[in-house]
């Protein structure tokens, strides 16, 4: 078990993601920077779809309580293992009792935390990702117990890996959505020839964005929307739909943001700049 | 089967859209499912498919491909025009009870002010009428019901609740239907249903499915508190009755 001695800001388990069940609703959930979650992933040589911890922001203090190996990855958070500074995309041995604790965010905004053989929280509807309505939790809370296995003996293939960070890019690749034709030349600049501030409306459904462009008065029949799909409201705000975001709805959707810009803008906060680039 | 003039268009690099007229039709709904029927009997291969059908489109989504637009689109149109024949799809009518004491019926009197009707003439026109569920979505289990007679078209509360508590029905525009959690809302409410209509610990999380219809029965507070320990052991029943073709 790891328990949760403090439980951070909004730290929760997250695998690949919740398939078979879009059609009933249910948002896929899953890590919100898989190009991170699977990078710390593969170090340990587990599936993509073993469970990691996401953290956000503020990282919590962790105790483990059997002997594994771990790795750290994604946004850039100092991090200590029984005091000692430990370093992102390492594989790092842990022993019964000892502590992990997180110090200040630098850089990014969701970090994640793998163990060898992945977090064994229950399988629900085919995935461990907490989602509120779906998982008994919709996050950690101090005190928690989260399974793994014990395993004490694992070599590596690679112990380590340099990452190309990707914290500082702000520039957000799409395509065009669905509703792109609608969109009037004066939209297109406003969209393309500026930056945008994240809103402090911001979460693992959707991020908004702070600056509006002219608005419209589309309206269209309700239809499917999926993680990294931007819709464009009446009133010309822009809504970005995330991992844990709604599976159909009735705004225009304009752009569709490629994979790893989904994980680019996973790692923004309030006020962090972005911009589109259509590819 | 009818053959409508659908367009295909590119939705990121993992799904497809589908869509059929723009118009909310009975007809158009079955024969989107129809092609669902078809591309899951003869065309696909793989497990790796979503199909979200909603109104008038349906989106494809390969969980592991990205999708090669061009080639794709022209096998799907091939697809389309090559399912000819109509195969025999169950028609489902699911019975939903509702309890629509002024305890859960929190918006029924001022509608009742509003729409000229007494509370007695909403209950009577929301149960009488039979909805067709046009999509599922915005929430796990929450149906998009198409068909709510026009005297009960009653516009959104101007400002939303943070918080309508799971099993509330609603009405609002030329819509009414279930908020399966606890969710912010702003439909007007009249009533709650004692049954989940989403439930995660059922192999088949929502009975319900789109093409199907409901149609609400009311019940007295005692059927629902009930109702509301059955779902609450797993052990609630939903009438279904099968309709023909």
């Amino acid at each position: 078990m790891l328990k949760v001695l403090k439980s951070g800001l909004f730290t929760t388990v997250q695998d690949a993601g919740r398939y078979g069940y879009l059609n009933m609703g249910v948002p896929v959930a899953g890590y919100m920077d898989s190009f991170s979650a699977q990078k710390v992933n593969m170090l340990l040589e587990n599936d993509d779809d073993a469970a990691v911890i996401e953290i956000t922001m503020t990282g919590p203090t962790l105790e483990f309580g059997e002997a594994s190996y771990i790795c750290l990855g994604g946004a850039l958070i100092s991090a200590t293992l029984n005091n000692e500074p430990i370093q992102p995309f390492h594989v790092i041995k842990v022993e019964k009792g000892d502590i992990l604790s997180y110090g200040k965010l630098k850089k990014g905004f969701r970090s994640y935390l793998a163990i060898k053989g992945g977090f064994n929280v229950p399988l629900i509807l085919g995935s461990r990702s907490f989602f509120s309505s779906i998982t008994d939790k919709d996050h950690v809370v101090d005190r928690a117990e989260i399974p793994y296995k014990v395993l004490k003996h694992f070599t590596p293939k690679i112990s380590e890996i340099k990452v190309d960070s990707f914290l500082d890019e702000k520039v957000l690749e799409v395509s065009k959505g669905p509703e792109y034709e609608m969109l009037t030349d004066k939209q297109l600049e406003s969209l393309f020839y500026r930056e945008f501030h994240i809103s402090n409306e911001n979460n693992r459904m959707a991020y908004q964005l702070e600056e509006q462009i002219t608005g419209h008065e589309v309206s269209m029949l309700t239809s499917a929307t999926l993680p990294g799909t931007v819709q464009f409201t009446p009133s010309g705000k822009l809504i970005i739909l995330m991992k844990d975001g709604q599976t159909t709805g009735g705004y225009p959707r304009i752009l569709q943001l490629s994979d790893k810009a989904i994980s680019i803008l996973a790692q923004k906060k309030f006020h962090d700049l972005v911009s589109f680039k259509l590819v | 089967m009818t053959t409508y003039d659908i367009s295909i268009r590119p939705f990121g690099i993992h799904s497809i859209l589908v869509e059929w007229p723009n118009r909310v039709e009975e007809a158009i709904l079955e024969n989107i499912l129809q092609f669902i029927q078809h591309l899951k009997n003869h065309c696909f291969e793989d497990e790796k498919w979503e199909l979200v059908p909603a109104y008038n489109s349906l989106t494809l989504i390969h969980r592991e491909k990205p999708i090669d637009f061009e080639n794709f689109k022209g096998q799907l149109l091939e697809w389309y025009a090559a399912d000819k024949k109509e195969v025999y799809r169950e028609k489902l009518l699911w019975r939903l009870p509702v309890c629509y004491d002024l305890e859960f019926g929190i918006d029924l009197k001022e509608i009742s002010g509003l729409l000229g009707l007494s509370m007695e003439e909403i209950i009577k026109l929301h149960t009488e009428h039979r909805y067709t569920v046009y999509g599922i979505g915005f929430l796990p289990g929450f149906m998009y019901l198409g068909g709510i007679p026009e005297v009960l078209e009653v516009p959104r509360k101007p400002t939303p609740r943070p918080k309508v508590r799971k099993g509330a029905v609603g009405l609002a525009g030329k819509q009414t239907g279930i908020y399966p959690q606890d969710s912010p809302g702003g439909w007007n409410i009249i009533g709650n249903c004692s049954v989940p209509m989403f439930d995660p610990k059922k192999s088949v999380p929502c009975f319900v499915n789109v093409g199907d219809k409901v149609q609400f029965y009311p019940i007295e507070r005692a059927e629902y508190d009930l109702h509301k320990i059955e779902g609450e052991v797993g052990i609630y029943t939903v009438e279904k009755i099968i309709l023909d073709a």
